[in-house]
C-alpha cells in the first residue's frame, strides 16, 4: 500500500547509500582504467602518455605472469578443496547427537576470527619454522628431517594457513544446511535399510550441493584477493606470488601504475566472472 | 518418533569432535600459553605444554615496545566509526526496499552486492593517490571512511534480510491508527528491528576490526590498527616468540569473545542470505 508520498521518502532515504556506492565504485574504475592506457611511473618522470593497450600486453608477456597464475589457481584450488571436503564431514559429524556441542563448535569457528596478520605470523614462526616450529619437532618426533616450510613449501604452507581461517566458514555454512534436512527423510531411507554411504550420496550431497555452490564462490571471491597471508610471511617469494599480489608490486612497490593498473582490470574481470554466477544463486533466492 | 542413539555412538561422536575440535583451536591455545612463557621457555625442545613458570612480562614488553594501547584505540576507531557510520546510512536504505519495495528494488539490492565483489587490488593505486591528494593517508578518518564503504553492501543486505522479517500488517495497521512516517519509524519498527540491527552491528565491527588489506596499505605509524601493530612483528629481531604471542593474543582476544556471540549472523551476514 505504497502512496506516491512513501514512495519519494523511500527515494530520499535510499539516496545516501546509492550515491557513495555508486561513487565509491565508478571513480577508482575509471581511473583504473584511465592509469592503464598510460605509461605513468610517479617516481621515475610521472605520466608519460598514452601508449593504447601496450601495459595490457606488457602485463601478460611479463615473466611473472603465468607463474603467479599458476599460483593462484593452486591456491584457491588447494584451500577450496581442502574446506570444502573437510567442512562437508565436520559439518556431518557437528550434526550427530553429542556431549558438549556448543563448545565443539566454539572450537571450531575460532580461527574465522583470527585476524590474517596474527593466523599468518603463528603459523609461520611458531608451527613453521625449520628450528623451532612445533611442526619440526613433530617431523623429529617421527624421525623425518624438517621441512623448510616457507622457502621449501610456500605454496602448501600458504594453503594451510589459509585453509585453517576458512574451513569453520565452510563448516558453519554447510552445518546449516545440514540442519534444514528433514530428518523424517534420513529416518525413513535407514529404515529402508539404505546403508550410510548411500545415505551420504543420494540424500545429503544433494541437499547440501547449494550450499556447497555458495560457499564455493564466496571463498572464491575472498580468495582471489588473499593479501596478508602472503605479504607478512613470503612477501610473494619462493614461487607464492598470486595475481594481486602480483598488480600490488607492480603499482605499489615498483611504482609502474600503468602496467599495474592493467593487470587490475585483469582482475575485475575475473573476479566478475565469479561473481556472475554467485548473484545468480542468491538473486534466485531473494524471489523466494 | 526420535531418533534411538546407542550411548555408544554418542561418545565416539563426542570423542572424535572433542579431538578435532581441540586440533583446530590448537594454534589459538598454543599462541595463548607460549605468551605467558619465557622467551627461552617458548623456543624450549621439547616443546614445553603447561609446565613453565607463568610470567606477565611479555605483556608490559610489548606495550612498552610498541605502544599496544594506540594501536588497539585505532582498531577500536576505526572498527566502530565504520560500522556506525555505515548503519546510519544503511537503515533508511534497507527500510525503505524492505517496506516500500519497487520494480527496481532487486536490481538495486544486486548491484550493491556486486560493488563487494571488486577486487581490492584492482582499485588500489586509485585510492592511494586520492587518499594522498585529500591528504587522508595514514588517517584514521580516511579508514574509517573506506571502510565503511566496503562494508556497506553487508549491512545494507543484512539489515534488508532482517527488515524483511518483520511482517508489513503491523505497519499498515499504525498507519491506520493515523502514524506519521517518523513514529513509524521510531515506535514501531525500531524496537522489532532492534536484534537485527545489533546483530549487523556485531558482524560488521569483527569484518572491519580483521581487514588486513587497506589497513596494511593505506596507514603508517599514525592511524595504524592492530592489523598493522601484528604486520610489525614479520621482521623479527633474535627470541620473539613469547612477545609475538602476547602481542597477538592482545589483537585477537575482543574480537574472538565477540565472535562467538555471532555464529548465526555470521551465516546470514556472509552469504547475503542465499543459507539460511
Amino acid at each position: 500500500m505504497a502512496t506516491q508520498h512513501s514512495r519519494t521518502a523511500a527515494r530520499i532515504m535510499m539516496a545516501p547509500a546509492v550515491t557513495l556506492l555508486l561513487g565509491w565504485m565508478l571513480v577508482p574504475l575509471i581511473m583504473t582504467l584511465y592509469f592503464s592506457f598510460k605509461k605513468y611511473l610517479p617516481l621515475r618522470g610521472g605520466d608519460l602518455g598514452w601508449v593504447g593497450f601496450d601495459n595490457y600486453v606488457r602485463f601478460v608477456s611479463s615473466s611473472a605472469f603465468w607463474p603467479s597464475v599458476t599460483a593462484t589457481l593452486i591456491i584457491v584450488g588447494g584451500v577450496l578443496l581442502i574446506t570444502i571436503c573437510l567442512g562437508v564431514l565436520l559439518a556431518i559429524l557437528l550434526d550427530q547427537p553429542m556431549w558438549g556441542q556448543g563448545i565443539v563448535r566454539i572450537l571450531i569457528i575460532a580461527p574465522f576470527f583470527v585476524m590474517p596478520t596474527v593466523s599468518s605470523l603463528v603459523w609461520k614462526n611458531m608451527f613453521m619454522d625449520p628450528n623451532y616450529g612445533l611442526l619440526s619437532h613433530l617431523w623429529e618426533f617421527f624421525g623425518a628431517e624438517p621441512v623448510q616450510w616457507m622457502s621449501q613449501a610456500a605454496l602448501p604452507s600458504i594453503i594451510i594457513i589459509v585453509s585453517w581461517q576458512w574451513l569453520p566458514f565452510a563448516t558453519l555454512i554447510l552445518l546449516t544446511a545440514i540442519q534444514s534436512l528433514d530428518s523424517e527423510q534420513l529416518e525413513a531411507s535407514e529404515m529402508d535399510g539404505a546403508s550410510t554411504l548411500r545415505r551420504f550420496w543420494h540424500i545429503i550431497l544433494p541437499h547440501l550441493s547449494r550450499a556447497i555452490t555458495v560457499v564455493l564462490l564466496i571463498q572464491t571471491i575472498f580468495l582471489l584477493s588473499i593479501f596478508a597471508e602472503i605479504f607478512v610471511t613470503t612477501g610473494g617469494a619462493f614461487g607464492s606470488k598470486t595475481l594481486s599480489y602480483l598488480i600490488f608490486q607492480r603499482v605499489l612497490e615498483s611504482q609502474n601504475v600503468g602496467l599495474g593498473s592493467a593487470g587490475g582490470v585483469y582482475a575485475i574481470i575475473l573476479a566478475n566472472i565469479v561473481a556472475i554466477f554467485l548473484m545468480r544463486i542468491v538473486g534466485k533466492n531473494l524471489d523466494n | 518418533m526420535a531418533r534411538a542413539v546407542s550411548s555408544r555412538r554418542k561418545s565416539i561422536n563426542t570423542a572424535l569432535a572433542w579431538g578435532i575440535g581441540l586440533i583446530i583451536f590448537f594454534p589459538i591455545l598454543w599462541t595463548i600459553l607460549t605468551s605467558f612463557k619465557t622467551e627461552g621457555q617458548a623456543i624450549a625442545d621439547p616443546p614445553i605444554f603447561l609446565f613453565f613458570d607463568w610470567t606477565l612480562e611479555n605483556y608490559s614488553i610489548v606495550q612498552e615496545r610498541s605502544d599496544y594501547m594506540r594501536f588497539l584505540w585505532n582498531s577500536v576507531i576505526i572498527a566502530g566509526g565504520s560500522t556506525l557510520l555505515g548503519i546510519i546510512i544503511a537503515v533508511p536504505a534497507a527500510w525503505s526496499m524492505a517496506f516500500v519495495p519497487s520494480k527496481r528494488t532487486k536490481d538495486i539490492l544486486m548491484w550493491m552486492l556486486s560493488t563487494k565483489m571488486l577486487p581490492a587490488v584492482g582499485v588500489l593505486y586509485p585510492i592511494y593517490l586520492l587518499f594522498i591528494k585529500l591528504g587522508l593517508l595514514d588517517s584514521l578518518f580516511g579508514l574509517v571512511i573506506v571502510l565503511m564503504l566496503i562494508n556497506l553492501p553487508i549491512i545494507i543486505w543484512m539489515l534488508y534480510t532482517y527488515f524483511k522479517e518483520i511482517p508489513g500488517e503491523i505497519l499498515e495497521a499504525a498507519r491506520m491508527d493515523g502514524a506519521s512516517l517518523k513514529s513509524e519509524i521510531l515506535y514501531v519498527l525500531t524496537p522489532m528491528a532492534i536484534p537485527g540491527i545489533a546483530s549487523t552491528i556485531l558482524l560488521n565491527v569483527i569484518l572491519a576490526w580483521n581487514e588486513a588489506f587497506w589497513t596494511l596499505n593505506l596507514t603508517a605509524a599514525n592511524a595504524g590498527p592492530l592489523t598493522a601493530f601484528i604486520a610489525s612483528y614479520s621482521s623479527p629481531e633474535g627470541l620473539f616468540y613469547a612477545k609475538l604471542s602476547a602481542a597477538s593474543t592482545m589483537a585477537i582476544a575482543p574480537i574472538l569473545i565477540l565472535g562467538w556471540f555471532s555464529q548465526k549472523q555470521l551465516v546470514r551476514g556472509l552469504t547475503f542470505g542465499a543459507v539460511k
